[in-house]
């Protein structure tokens, strides 16, 4: 088990490394391709977004209390709450509603 | 995450390239913390102790890719899967560093290129295209000051996790996701089209997870790769950017 998680571990770590060095070492010009450039941009956002919903409803007490969450955080960040501050109310909201 | 970038230097620098940096990324490493403490809950959660999830942090430093890299970890997911979830989550890497690669002076030995190009996080990356030439003393002393709080809040995160009572590891549990929104919101207000992605983000996460037969088989680490590579490609297809992409999250 051990050994998995470490193997894991060198695996992900190799491989995040190997992604940001390719450009400093052998890609030497910038990227023109507009579809890759398009994808990367969009990458973050939509993937950030794939594994906070469902997951965020999934790993409160209730649904009720996950859903809360989500809808109270998302208008926090909506309106610039700072990251720091979403997380804490996300917490708050799951805790207090989680207690029901 | 943006949100936690320091303000460029503004003040002229007198002071050691090494100093400056230090300095400046301070409030990243603070902010590091407590991200890396809601990653810890995670990492925890996937079986990872307090040392392997320093080392995950420190080989790693990236908190969406991390985040996938423990999600398949706990799905029993092969390396194949990992090192494809790690390669999809970590992409917009790719970009800053190609970004980051036009803007050393000539001179500038590969050591130096490595050196600066292992702290391409977000918020460093930031800092870094803050200033028209990157000055790799300057990379080194942020790095110094962000990355080890890192590592530090994850381990913190995976202690926690075992100490704290289970209702409390629960709701911080959702603290990671909060800070997600706080990435995608912003965004999501300002720009139309990511506004659609997170949408339709939601809702084929939704379907993949707890409706469709097919996908409901998969571990969730393989529907964040499958989903986020479609949704992507289909936003990019339909409305690609214009401009260069230096303006990458």
């Amino acid at each position: 088990m051990s050994a998995r998680i470490w193997l894991s571990i060198i695996v992900m770590g190799a491989v995040t490394v190997a992604i940001r060095l390719l450009p400093l070492t052998l890609i030497r010009k910038p990227l023109k391709n507009r579809f890759l450039l398009s994808f990367l941009h969009y990458v973050p956002y939509v993937t950030l977004a794939v594994m906070t919903f469902p997951a965020i409803v999934d790993s409160c007490e209730t649904p009720v209390a996950g859903i809360a969450s989500l809808v109270v955080g998302a208008i926090a960040a909506w309106y610039g709450a700072n990251m720091v501050s979403v997380a804490v109310i996300c917490c708050v909201v799951a805790f207090v509603l989680g207690l029901l | 995450m943006s949100t936690q970038s320091a303000a460029a230097p503004s003040a002229p620098r007198r002071a050691h390239p090494l100093a400056e940096g230090l300095r400046d990324g301070l409030p990243i490493g603070l902010g590091y913390l407590a991200v890396a403490f809601s990653l810890g809950i995670a990492a925890r959660q996937a079986g990872l102790n307090a040392v392997q999830g320093f080392m995950a942090s420190l080989l790693s430093v990236a908190s969406a890719g991390e985040y996938a890299g423990f999600t398949l970890i706990a799905a029993q997911a092969s390396y194949a899967e990992i090192a494809l979830g790690t390669l999809v989550t970590n992409a917009r890497y790719l970009l800053m560093s190609t970004a980051l690669s036009q803007r050393f002076s000539q001179d500038t030995s590969l050591a130096k290129r490595i050196g600066v190009g292992l702290g391409v996080t977000d918020e460093l990356f930031g800092l870094a295209i803050a200033t028209p030439r990157v000055e790799p003393f300057y990379q080194y002393g942020a790095m110094l000051s962000s990355i080890p709080l890192w590592c530090i809040g994850t381990s913190a995160g995976i202690v926690a996790g075992e100490l704290l009572p289970a209702r409390v590891v629960t709701a911080l549990s959702v603290s990671l996701f909060g800070m997600f929104l706080a990435v995608i919101m912003p965004a999501a207000r300002t720009d139309r089209v990511v506004r659609i992605c997170v949408l339709a983000s939601f809702v084929a996460s939704y379907a993949a997870t707890h409706l469709i037969p097919l996908t409901m088989a998969w571990s969730s680490g393989t529907r964040i790769i499958v989903l986020t590579v479609i949704i992507a490609a289909a936003a990019a297809l339909i409305r690609p950017v214009d401009a260069e992409g230096d303006d990458a999250a």
